[in-house]
């Protein structure tokens, strides 16, 4: 007799074995249920696979419940018994049980195959990301293509715009995340100001830190900060809000009312994306500013020394190239971010996958954008 | 109803996703005025051949034709012209979420009229009072129950009063007396409007009660098993899969290729 340890409670499972000639005989006592089963589990089995028997009697004239469990073990000891070219025979189940085992005795259950472990080939591996690869780039460029057909038709015929959805995006966008550009644009300005007046300190060029900090802020940091605050933010709203239209058929019925998805969800995203984010990039200079501006009083210089050496170094290219790095990042990350939601699949994790694809692939595109913008404006003299 | 005049024919369809046909080769009418109700078990290609039918998808061979006019590679203003001509009710309503149901029936008047504010205000209220929503019009998606969004949905589709509308299974997950109030306004807006109705469905009492034809999906054919009335189909039909699915026959009832527990018993003693 074999006994296991079960949970308290448990009205227990035990297995007799007797074995005559080519005979195994097991006798199942108890409460077959999930436990009950995996506690006499391998006894049951072991001497099946290792006896060879022609025949296996399983009398259940002792047995007081089964569920699907015991079945499976029902199952599996006669797939045993097969493996060893014998028979096995339940004996003495009552109605009850027997009308339960009945439900899956007669299924052929399918096998395990390994065609899904079958691992891919190198070639097959590269060919397989190469064309998933050019999928997506032709997918980018057909999404860039139309939506900036739609935004120029949209200029075009600014009636069609719907104006109403262009406000509400602005202020989710904008209005919404001034007070978090806000705070980041005064702490980085803070932070910078204050890390380079230390290194500076040495050589005596504190003086230099105002003419850095807006170089640096108008330039580079802003457009750069803003937009990545945009596709954390919006990106991921846009493709959590577009992909869960697309998974509600909401795109779908969109389409069969004639009305174009791309004009009417993306268009007024790319749209606020473009009036907010040089906004957004103006808010955060000027509060870079002003932490630096409280850096330099703390060092003892006065507000006008600050001002004047931080405007007289800053030209007009300076803060147009900033701007129209803001332009085209926010056009970048909505974009994206819309995309991603159009593309979202059916199930319950699409939609969070639509929009961690958003925040990533938007991230990855400001900063490609950012290299070109670099290149472009050194060669330029900008 | 004009029983001679097709307003859809479907003419050799096949379709499917990706490379998988699910729908092989199907050709059919929908005549002026009747409720054609497209049928089958779970998985016979019924909504994927209304999304062909209405254009969301294009069929990988064959040719739908709304009156003269074929939406098959359609494109731009004729596009336009044929999609104007049928409105579409969607399984889960499809009705969009941040506006009221009032501003969701008014949307298709406000992108393709020019009519007054006030005026479309009006036919939205009365699209959603022809379907008992007279006092849900400033409520959300959110705020009302599925039934009810199924029947918004029916007023949105008909804003623009188009001759065809396409039902996505109405009676998914409905409970009886709202499935019954959905079967009532179908047959309502069918004789009163003359709408045509083309509804993909598997509930058997609405099929009944609603459809003057049926034609009847089949997975294993990937085609029409069977087309025509569906209660004389009931009766009289000799086709194994149109009996089960009519009188509720489980498949499973298969003969046995192995002798059960109990036989296997008997046999031993």
């Amino acid at each position: 007799m074999t006994y296991r340890t079960l949970p308290d409670g448990h009205p227990g499972t035990a297995i007799d074995l007797s074995q005559k000639a080519d005979r195994l005989s097991l006798d199942i006592k108890g409460y077959l249920d999930a436990p009950g089963t995996a506690s006499v589990w391998d006894d049951a089995i072991r001497p099946i696979r290792e006896g060879g028997y022609a025949h296996v009697d399983v009398n259940c004239a002792g047995l007081t419940y089964i569920d699907g469990s015991g079945v499976a073990l029902f199952i599996k000891l006669r797939e045993e018994a097969a493996l060893t070219g014998g028979t096995l025979e339940l004996t003495n189940l009552n109605d009850e049980f027997r009308s339960l085992i009945d439900l899956t005795w007669n299924s052929e259950l399918p096998k395990w195959t390994h065609k899904a472990k079958d691992r891919r080939g190198l070639a097959e591996a590269v060919g397989r990301a190469t064309e998933e690869l050019w999928e997506g780039v032709r997918t980018m460029v057909s999404f860039v293509g139309e939506s900036s057909v739609m935004i120029i038709h949209s200029i075009r015929h600014p009636r069609q715009i719907r104006w109403k959805d262009v406000l509400l995006s602005c202020i989710n966008v904008g209005v919404d995340s001034l007070f978090i550009i806000t705070l980041l644009g005064f702490l980085m300005g803070l932070i910078m100001s204050f890390q380079s007046a230390v290194s500076l300190e040495r050589f005596g060029g504190e003086i230099f830190v105002p003419n850095m900090l807006g170089l640096v802020m108008f330039r580079e940091m802003g457009p750069l900060v803003t937009s990545i605050l945009l596709a954390a933010r919006s990106g991921s709203a846009f493709a959590a809000e577009i992909g869960t239209m697309k998974i509600n058929e909401e795109l779908d019925a969109l389409t069969t009312m004639g009305l174009s998805p791309m004009r009417f969800l993306v268009v007024p995203k790319l749209l606020s994306a473009l009036a907010m984010v040089p906004l957004m990039t103006m808010f955060f200079n000027l509060a870079s500013l002003v932490g630096g501006a409280v850096v330099m009083l703390s060092l003892g210089f006065p507000l006008v020394t600050f001002t004047s050496r931080v405007f007289s170094y800053l030209d007009y290219g300076d803060v147009m190239g900033g701007m129209l790095k803001a332009l085209v990042f926010s056009v970048l990350v909505a974009g994206v971010g819309c995309m991603r939601g159009m593309q979202t699949r059916s199930g319950a994790s699409a939609v969070g996958l639509s929009t961690t694809s958003a925040v990533v692939s938007g991230i990855i595109m400001i900063a490609f954008a950012d290299g070109i913008f670099a290149v472009a404006f050194y060669y330029l003299n900008i | 109803m004009d029983a001679s005049k097709p307003v859809i024919r479907v003419r050799n369809i096949t379709c499917g996703y990706d490379e998988t046909v699910i729908v092989d080769n199907v050709s059919f009418d929908v005549f002026k005025g009747e409720v054609f109700v497209i049928l089958g078990g779970s998985g016979c290609g019924k909504s994927t051949l209304l999304k062909n039918m209405i254009g969301l998808y294009q069929p990988m061979d064959g040719h739908i034709f709304f009156d003269d006019d074929e939406l098959t590679g359609a494109q731009g203003d004729m596009r336009d012209k044929i999609i104007r001509k049928f409105g579409v009710m969607y399984q889960m309503g499809a009705l969009f979420g941040s506006m009221s149901l009032l501003q969701n029936v008014i949307l298709p008047l406000e992108e393709f009229t020019d009519l007054p504010n006030e005026a479309m205000n009006i036919i939205a209220k009365s699209k959603l009072a022809m379907v008992n929503l007279e006092n849900a019009v400033y409520k959300l998606p959110a705020a009302i129950s599925g039934g009810m969004k199924k029947r918004a949905a029916i007023a949105r589709a008909m804003a623009l009063d188009p001759g065809i509308l396409f039902l996505d299974e109405p009676g998914a997950g409905l409970d009886p007396i709202s499935s019954a109030e959905l079967d009532e306004l179908i047959l309502n807006l069918s004789r009163t409007l003359g709408i045509t109705f083309v509804i993909v469905s598997h509930e058997l009492e609405s099929i009944y009660k609603t459809a003057d034809r049926v034609i009847m999906l089949d997975k294993d054919i990937k085609s029409i098993v069977a087309e025509g009335d569906p209660k004389h189909l009931r009766d009289t039909s000799e086709n194994i899969f149109v009996k089960r699915f009519f009188h509720r026959q489980p498949a499973l009832g298969k003969p046995d290729t192995k002798p059960t527990v109990q036989a296997l018993n008997k046999d031993s003693r």
